[in-house]
């Protein structure tokens, strides 16, 4: 950071460093784990009779990591980094801060015991059980105060858009976690929904699809929209297209939930609008590809040399591409054919691998050598290998699903001359084989990447790494 | 839904609707190539104020046009049931109907036809095996082998008869079958002797005493459904003690859990889940299945 500049205030970067870090940690755990599954998938053998080891006590663990220590971690820092740069001000409290780093890790290493023990309230994405849930909502108001506490000590008039974004994130997300968790305890590990039926479903839903809307788009977005134009040194391509494309993502959003109980108990009502809003929410979720990659109109070229940039770039373009296919899945004649398939796996992967994790990559890549003071990360090229082994991965494990999805979907309605069903499921299982070959391939290069990630980022910041250009910055405290 | 839910709905909708639609316009006008807002942030970030893409703003409208149609033609605002009259429960019933339609029209052949004859009817022993694999395979598995617990139909060992009249029952009515636990009625040598003497009921090497001991037994707690020579009783459903095949497992240890545990066998009844005809046809199946020596 410049010292030069008088009206630089000084900012808290300790609990940005910590959460980067994190973010790199908890993506090779997590991402591990998915590998596992995966190849149990294939080897079910692989639990070894252990309980613990069965798919479907990991299966919960993985996405528990993936989303919220990986994705949860990378929002955390780069939030908190774009808050202080962009309002001008350090950190509104810091220690309250430094609590939510130490905090969010407590919940993860809660989440990572509990759940393979097969301590579960049973609603997907929101598995942990009421003390974890409780210590998460504690966290995340006080990230919330940390968040606005900042921004409203900005010395800047105007709130950038990307904290416009982190901010509907922070407080979508404590309104869903504090309604879809409300449960009564049975005993310290067990609870039961405050819900019942069809309405519990379509709480968790309401949930499980803004956690998508808000965790897994909102909050990226806005680390899209500070990183883009960052590494690209271009302006947003439009102000009004922000402001457009903001309002209406975060009102759409909250709809859409009911398209994942179509053909259900749900009321038909229900369901209709689930299905209508979830088409109306294409162009506005286009709308934050839009103004990222046309923020790139007039640097084109900077794609040749920059893999920091073609990490963000790339993450855009699988975001459009799985915000098409989510409103497509959410008609109810798709749905009718995709529901309960592995294509509901390869779209949320097209999204998890191509857009939250690559946008998260690009991100920390332009971050760490900022945070510790270095002229570039050790190895540029290194960078390049992850985004085409990241790149390769997606698509290998994406096509795979496609295929096992609409094969599945085809095989199961499939019936004979006199209505009976023409495969058992066991055929649909045995025909999907070669597919879980495939996504178990893809998922390991797309791991191998990420330790490409590890090597490289202990080579940037480890004991053995260059001297700091700009030496003890946090001594100026 | 009560009215005043009804109109929270339908209000919500509509506000959803026209809310997206004048933000759309308000900000639809703009020209291309205009300077940047004049902000900047963190040193260099600054913004443009492009127009909205002219396509993008289309398409944004498209869906909403195309969800208000919906929403005039599908159930979605509140109570009301949308011009079409759709409903998934409808649809089901459309789906139900025409399934069973095409299904009668398959069965209408082999509607006079007795079992017997059905049996010898390639065309329905491939239909029966289609309602055997959707029904029946479950338990009795893929080929009809059975699994432990429950009966191989692809034999010549019938607990209730093998007669076409006999499945026919067993498949209509379905079939409970009680062996009752003999835990604490029995001293723990005489099940000894029971199980030594049920599993070689015909080997001459097993101990006389032991065979006495379990003979006495037998005759006061056994016979009565197995019968006095174990032959069992198709009329109870109790098997056949004197053979290789064991429903529940031939093991000593499967028969002394037997014995003191008691087994509790439910075939369901299908009188509700299938039409006599396709009873009859699947029916035929099962029995086709026992009258060739050669495996299915």
């Amino acid at each position: 950071m410049s010292t030069s500049d008088v009206a630089v205030p000084h900012y808290h970067d300790r609990v940005v460093r910590q959460f980067s870090i994190m973010t790199v940690v908890w993506g090779l755990v997590g991402m591990t784990v998915g590998v596992f599954i995966a190849a149990e998938l294939l080897w079910p053998a692989l639990n070894m009779d252990v309980p613990w080891l069965t798919y479907s006590h990991l299966r919960p663990l993985h996405t528990n990591a993936v989303i919220f220590a990986f994705g949860g971690s990378g929002l955390f820092a780069t939030s908190y980094w774009v808050v202080q740069r962009t309002c001008r001000a350090p950190l509104f409290l810091p220690k309250l801060a430094a609590f939510t780093f130490w905090g969010w890790q407590v919940v993860i290493l809660a989440a990572a015991i509990t759940l393979p023990l097969g301590m579960t309230q049973g609603k997907e994405y929101a598995e942990l059980e009421w003390p974890i849930d409780l210590l998460i909502a504690v966290v995340w108001v006080a990230y919330a105060v940390v968040f606005f506490g900042t921004i409203a000590k900005r010395t800047v008039s105007h709130i950038y858009v990307a904290n416009w974004f982190y901010g509907s994130f922070i407080i979508a997300v404590a309104v869903l976690h504090i309604v879809n968790s409300a449960a009564i305890p049975i005993s310290l590990t067990k609870s039961y929904s405050l819900y019942g039926g069809a309405v519990d479903a379509m709480v968790q839903w309401w949930y499980g699809h803004n956690a998508v809307g808000f965790f897994l788009t909102a909050g990226f977005l806005g680390m899209m929209y500070y990183f883009v134009p960052k590494q690209a040194g271009r302006p947003i391509y439009s102000y009004r297209l922000s402001v457009v494309h903001f309002w209406a993502l975060i009102s759409v959003y909250m709809w859409a939930g009911p398209h994942h109980l179509m053909y259900t108990a749900l009321p038909d009502w229900a369901q209709s609008l689930g299905m209508v809003f979830s088409l109306i929410l294409l162009a506005p979720s286009w709308g934050g590809m839009i103004n990222g990659i046309m923020t790139l109109s007039g640097a084109w070229h900077k794609l040749r040399d920059d893999p920091i940039l073609k990490f963000l770039i790339v993450s855009l373009s699988f975001y459009g591409m799985s915000t098409f296919e989510g409103p497509m899945m959410s008609i109810k004649t798709v749905n009718a054919l995709s529901h309960y398939t592995d294509w509901t796996i390869g779209h949320v992967h097209s999204g998890a691998l191509g857009w939250v994790a690559m946008i998260t990559f690009g991100s920390i890549y332009a971050l760490i050598p900022k945070l510790w003071n270095k002229p570039a990360m050790y190895s540029v090229p290194a960078i390049n290998l992850h985004f085409w082994l990241a790149t390769i991965g997606t698509v290998l494990y994406i096509v795979a699903m496609w295929i096992a999805g609409v094969m599945q979907g085809l095989m199961w309605r499939a019936t004979e001359a006199d209505g009976s069903l023409t495969y058992s499921f066991i055929e649909s299982l045995k025909a999907t084989y070669p597919f879980y070959a495939m996504r178990l391939a893809g998922g390991a290069i797309y791991l191998t990447g990420m330790l490409v990630m590890v090597w490289n980022v202990w080579k940037t910041i480890g004991p053995a790494s260059e001297p700091q250009a700009v030496a003890a910055a946090e001594a100026r405290a | 839904m009560s009215g005043f839910w009804h109109w929270v709905v339908i209000g919500i909708t509509v506000a959803m609707m026209v809310g997206a639609l004048w933000l759309l316009l308000a900000n639809a006008r703009g020209k291309q190539g205009s300077a940047d807002t004049g902000h900047v942030w963190d040193d260099d970030l600054r913004e443009y104020n492009n127009p909205l893409p002219r396509w993008w703003l289309n398409l944004f409208l498209i869906t909403v046009i195309f969800g208000a149609a919906y929403l005039i033609f599908y159930p979605g605002l509140g109570n009301f049931a949308g011009r079409l009259g759709w409903s998934s429960q409808k649809q089901m019933q459309g789906d139900l109907d025409a399934y069973h339609a095409q299904r009668d029209r398959q069965f209408a052949a082999f509607h006079d036809l007795d079992v017997a004859a059905l049996a010898a009817d390639q065309k329905a022993v491939a239909l029966g095996r289609g309602v055997f694999l959707n029904n029946c395979a479950g338990c009795h598995g893929a080929d009809a082998h059975g699994a432990l617990g429950f009966p191989n139909l692809s034999d010549k060992d019938w607990l209730y008869g093998g007669t076409p009249e006999a499945i026919v029952a067993s498949i209509t009515n379905g079939r409970g079958g009680t062996m009752p636990p003999f835990n604490g009625a029995i001293d723990a040598a005489t099940v000894d002797a029971l199980v030594r003497y049920v599993s070689h009921w015909n080997d001459p090497k097993l101990d006389p005493a032991v065979r006495e001991r379990a003979q006495k037994q037998f005759a006061i707690t056994c016979a009565a459904c197995h019968g006095p020579d174990g032959h069992g009783n198709p009329l109870l459903g109790a098997p056949n003690l004197t053979d290789d095949i064991w429903l529940h497992g031939g093991t000593r240890e499967r028969i002394r859990e037997t014995i003191l545990f008691g087994r509790h066998s439910q075939m369901p009844a299908h009188e509700k889940i299938l039409t006599p005809d396709e009873i009859r046809v699947v029916a035929a199946y099962v029995y086709s299945l026992s009258q060739t020596d050669a495996k299915p």
